[in-house]
């Protein structure tokens, strides 16, 4: 679904990114770990071209992210084109994100109707059942900053898969909560990874990494330290550097 | 916390009732004000020199009333120009082309350089700079080529040099609206297929409206008030009309009170269509709703002076 090769992004003097080399296949769900700073984050938005890559080949699904290879040139994607791509994948983000002057619902139906062109009837009914299904059908026409964090990133995650993505990227959806609330919020999570959906998440749940994921990788400082199935990496990390993160963590 | 239990368990207890501090200043301050304000409402109701049957007499005079619409029509007008043309400039200065930023950073500089008035005047003028204007492809054959002193008639002038002027202040206000919006806002937007166009309708600008709208007002009203510069561009404004009278019946103070009365009721009412739109434009924020409750709460059971700030 998602391969990478040689990924690699600067910002002006700062290389975040030092070659970037994984892949994710349909259905699987990858757990991005790392100390702050490592590149996670940034390598998640470059998947949906929120950053654009230095070097290097990032594909979704066969495609080329941003680009459109001719021969053996690239060219850039127009903005249409990108947008369109974008909304393949869906992003749930470590601040909610969600739009302050929507209601839940509101914000829900707002991408299906704007960018699918759907009917605002049928964006509604499929809003609803989304919000009831990530437990929120209490709470349609609430506005964000009438509901607590974790409600918010339900509804986020309702948001993002109103689009019907076939990815999904988490950016440490869990990290500006609550402690009391991040477990709603990876349930959530939890079952939607048992529905088969493919999903790439930045995370320091140590727990959610071990029971969710297939894969675990880890990064430090722009490349992938190393990566494997959850068991051998978080009970017998080979390299130092991972010893010491879980050692911290842990 | 034994205490708040055995509160708790016997109800609320007793509302401390203490001598309240004394406050000898306000109640000298209060005195000093309320002297200067009875001299003054005293010569201002028995001072022969206002003149108040006179302003009874022209409040509602047709070339009053005539100057008043005049006055309201420049100021929509203008401030409709000013707002459309502000969007644009705000967009064009945060565009990722430079040529259009600078282009608008070029507008921007020129027209809050100058005053207003000159720009008025310019306007006014602007048959001796291009007497002919011509309509139609640049460079190339024009369509149509009206007279400049018949196209730009002085309230066309005025409406120009307003509309013109107010769009660069306008321009200001909107990119500081647009910048105060999260990046992360935009990051989701986009995350979603919205394109620039649409995330900058649908999202940055109504929460942007927020920060946009109250300065706005400010500038309505002052565009009301600057509207009276015109008068020296002959359109028979509030002002200019008032003018006219009193140069022939020499009572100047009455009539420029009369037109003082209307520019206040203009502005009273623009304050309350102010207070809707920040509340339509609030929803959803948090700030606003305990504002409204606080006002509501305030409204009804505080009725000790509001000096809470």
């Amino acid at each position: 679904m998602v391969n990478a090769e040689g990924v690699h992004k600067r910002f002006g003097r700062l290389e975040v990114l030092k070659g970037i080399t994984l892949e994710v296949q349909p259905g699987e769900v990858m757990c991005l770990l790392g100390p702050s700073g490592s590149g996670k984050s940034t390598f998640l938005r470059c998947i949906n071209h929120l950053e654009k890559i230095n070097s290097g080949r990032l594909s979704v699904d066969g495609e080329l992210v941003g680009y459109r290879q001719v021969g053996d040139r690239l060219h850039e994607l127009r903005e249409a084109d990108i947008a369109r791509k974008r909304a393949e994948i869906g992003m749930v983000f470590q601040h909610f994100n969600l739009f302050p002057h929507m209601t839940a619902i509101e914000n829900v139906t707002c991408a299906p109707i704007r960018v699918k062109g759907m009917g605002r009837e049928q964006a509604r009914s499929r809003a609803s059942e989304l919000l009831e299904r990530v437990g929120l059908a209490e709470k349609l026409s609430s506005y964000p900053s009438q509901l607590s964090g974790g409600q918010q990133q339900r509804v986020a995650i309702a948001r993002a898969l109103a689009m019907e993505p076939k990815l999904m990227l988490f950016d440490e959806p869990t990290s500006a909560l609550d402690p009391e609330l991040v477990g709603e919020v990876l349930a959530v999570m939890q079952q939607l990874a048992r529905d088969g959906m493919t999903m790439i998440v930045v995370t320091h749940e140590m727990g959610f990494a071990r029971e969710v994921a297939e894969t675990i990788v880890f990064m430090d400082g722009g490349v992938v330290v190393e990566s494997g199935r959850p068991r051998e990496v978080l009970a017998n990390p080979r390299h130092e550097r991972t010893k010491a993160f879980l050692s911290r963590v842990l | 916390m034994p205490s708040t239990e055995v509160t708790s368990q016997t109800g609320r207890p007793d509302d401390i009732r203490a001598v309240p501090v004394r406050h000898p200043g306000r109640w000298i301050a209060a005195a000093v004000v309320l002297v200067v304000a009875a001299a003054l409402i005293r010569s201002v109701v028995t001072g022969s020199g206002f003149q108040w049957s006179v302003v009874g007499e022209y409040l509602f005079d047709h070339r009053i009333l005539a100057g008043l619409v005049v006055t309201i029509e420049l100021t929509v007008i203008s401030m409709a120009i000013g707002i459309v043309l502000g969007v644009l400039l705000a967009v064009m200065r945060l565009s990722p082309n430079p040529l259009l930023a600078r282009a608008s950073w070029l507008y921007i500089f020129f027209f809050r350089g100058t005053p207003v008035l000159v720009q008025l005047l310019f306007w006014y003028n602007i048959a001796a700079l291009y007497p002919k204007i011509s309509l139609g492809i640049p460079f190339g054959p024009a369509f149509v080529h009206p007279d400049a002193n018949t196209l730009i008639t002085a309230f066309r002038a005025g409406i120009l040099g307003l509309g013109l002027n107010e769009g660069a202040y306008m321009a200001e206000i909107v990119r500081a609206g647009i910048i105060s919006v999260d990046e992360g806002q935009t990051d989701a937007a986009q995350s979603l297929g919205m394109t620039r166009v649409q995330t900058l309708r649908r999202i940055v600008l109504p929460q942007a409206m927020r920060v946009i709208i109250p300065p706005t007002g400010n500038e309505t009203i002052s565009m009301l008030k600057t509207t009276s510069l015109v008068s020296v561009i002959t359109v028979t404004e509030l002002l200019y009309a008032a003018q006219l009278i009193y140069s022939v019946n020499f009572k100047p103070i009455p009539l420029l009170i009369t037109v003082s009365i209307w520019y206040l009721v203009c502005t009273s009412v623009l304050y309350v269509g102010q207070h809707y739109l920040e509340r339509y434009y609030g929803r959803g924020s948090s700030r606003s709703e305990e504002a409204r409750v606080d006002l509501l709460a305030g409204s009804l059971a505080a009725p000790d002076g509001g000096a809470g700030h």
